[in-house]
């Protein structure tokens, strides 16, 4: 039988240590609202999501009362929207209207984000996919919790570099659109290469065509836990440090794997995946930094740093694997800049670059994450910073993302606000010299050799 | 038999389990086990409970424990026992 210590354990990590269950997301497949009518298209993708989720928000919430556990979100991804509105959309103007729906009938169901305004182009782009990517800036800018991904390369596939430049544009285009609110279009917008399926987590979720009609799938999170753990354990040896972070990952992943299959049974609808990310928000003692400066390092960013990431990522898949019965979409440690206290700290204090988080990707489960750029970065270098990170996960056949803020009249040293989970950043120096040559060849990178296992 | 956790925590005062066990003995809840402790003045309660009797939703349950606790002065916790069970039972 549970005796006190282990109770008071677990209600330790959620009241002291801010455990908590970061996001319920239902993926909810579109494929059968396509219609080569705009105004039927809008209205069978407002029904079905309607219907679908319309009980999320108040499952969730019986669930956190049930368990005494915070579920902090409660989201909705749906399948690329390119692909639901090929038919329909002939303008940027028509793809606006369906972000617009998304828009409101997230409102009406009560969930904070909504993603899947996505393209998957990762070797070419259809007409269609192109219209969707021109019509990002004005859609993210007349909607609230509409998100959006553009998948441009893999390690099947190689990298699109068209899409590339083009996202590079798309992203001051987007930065300017909403410049009024510190560019904030920009934080809802993820570049991908190797985008899952089955990720819970915004920005960058969608619903993936492989996936069934509807899925439950469950984001956990819990620095703070980690870091309260390794606190116990300050100066033992590697074995011990590490098998710290299995132990604890185990028990916060199970925790992940209760909720999913409550809620989806609640609701219904079939479990898909628990996500084994940790997960920062801004709240002091949430945060993945914290971790890497317990594990021994001054700042997150000093030497060292891509090691105690490396084995923090591991560890904590290792531990996570075993907890759930499913696992998917990003699972590891989330490093963005803007949501984490530590890493804010960490580039205040000189510590941390642009370089050193892109090295930092190689080893996490992401990417470069909510980092502010100056608003007067080109284009062609925004592109850059991109192909370089697609070329990190096609190489290393990994999920890389990029989701980049070129905060327009803003320049480094200069500190953007923007609110809520996605937190505040210094402004982050950007590399001057130009790739202009380089990003406006065109064409494709070819998939890597270790692709071809056929 | 579904099962739930109660958790008492705060400062010790008089009649702590006598008005928590008044409230569930009207809700038709059953007292399975209880472990308490005292450290340094606070008062440190676990009751494992039996609540497949109850005839209000169980959140409602929670949030009336949660006010006899803020009545009292201490903190009332009721959950599910799964999360534990999960948490700490392969």
């Amino acid at each position: 039988m549970i005796n006190i210590m282990e109770v008071t354990e677990t209600n330790d990590m959620i009241e002291k240590e801010m455990l908590d269950v970061r996001t319920i997301t239902m993926g909810i497949s579109l494929l059968d609202c396509i219609d080569s009518d705009i105004t039927v298209l809008n209205e069978k993708i407002y029904n079905k999501i309607y219907n679908s989720a319309k009980d999320l928000v108040a499952v969730g919430e019986e669930i956190s009362m049930e368990f005494g556990i915070p579920i902090v979100n409660k989201r909705i991804s749906v399948t690329p929207i390119a692909l639901v509105g090929g038919a329909a959309c002939k303008t940027t103007d028509d793809f606006v209207s369906i972000a617009k729906t998304l828009d409101r009938v997230a409102t009406e169901v009560g969930v904070n984000f909504i993603g899947g305004y996505s393209a998957l182009v990762s070797k070419g782009m259809t007409p269609a996919e192109e219209l969707l990517i021109r019509s990002i800036p004005k859609a993210l800018s007349c909607t609230e919790r509409v998100c959006s991904s553009v998948n441009v390369g893999s390690t099947k596939t190689g990298i699109n570099m068209d899409a590339v430049k083009l996202m590079g544009e798309i992203i001051k285009e987007t930065a300017e659109y909403t410049k009024e609110r510190d560019s904030l279009g920009c934080a809802k917008l993820v570049v991908f290469c190797n985008a899952p399926d089955d990720n819970p987590f915004m920005a960058g979720a969608f619903h993936g065509v492989t996936e069934a009609d509807r899925i439950i799938n469950v984001g956990v999170s819990g620095p703070g836990v980690v870091k309260t753990a390794l606190e116990k354990v300050r100066g033992e040896s590697f074995e011990v440090l590490c098998e710290t972070i299995k132990k604890t990952a185990f028990k916060v992943t199970r925790v992940g794997q209760l909720v999913a299959k409550e809620a989806s049974e609640k609701l219904g609808v079939p479990f898909g995946i628990v996500d084994l990310s940790l997960a920062p928000t801004p709240a002091v003692g949430d945060s993945v930094a914290d971790i890497l400066c317990e594990i021994g390092l001054e700042y997150a960013g000093a030497p060292g740093t891509t090691a105690a990431l490396a084995l923090l990522n591991d560890q904590v898949k290792k531990g996570g694997v075993m907890a759930s019965s499913y696992v998917g979409g990003l699972s590891g440690a989330f490093i963005p800049v803007s949501e984490d206290q530590g890493m804010i700290d960490a580039v205040v204090a000189g510590a941390l670059t642009l370089e050193k988080l892109e090295a930092m990707t190689c080893v996490c489960s992401v990417g470069l994450d909510m980092i502010a750029i100056p608003g007067d970065t080109k284009a062609t270098t925004i592109s850059g910073i991109i192909a370089d990170e697609m070329a990190i996960g096609m190489i290393n056949q990994k999920t890389t993302a990029v989701r980049l803020i070129p905060v327009i009249g803003k320049g480094v040293g200069e500190t953007v606000e923007f609110g809520g989970l996605l937190g505040y950043a210094p402004v982050m120096p950007v590399n001057p010299c130009s790739c202009d040559a380089f990003v406006n060849r065109g064409g494709r990178i070819p998939a890597p050799i270790h692709s071809f296992k056929n | 038999m579904k099962k739930a956790i109660i958790t008492v925590v705060g400062k010790d005062t008089v009649g702590i389990i006598a008005r928590v066990c008044t409230y569930l003995a009207e809700e038709s809840i059953n007292i399975l086990d209880i472990s308490q402790t005292i450290v340094q003045g606070y008062f440190n309660m676990m009751m494992i409970v039996d609540i497949a009797a109850i005839e209000k939703p169980f959140g409602q349950v929670v949030k009336e424990l949660e006010e006899l606790g803020q009545d009292i002065g201490v903190s009332i916790k009721c959950q599910m026992e799964e999360i534990f069970d999960s948490m700490h039972r392969i």
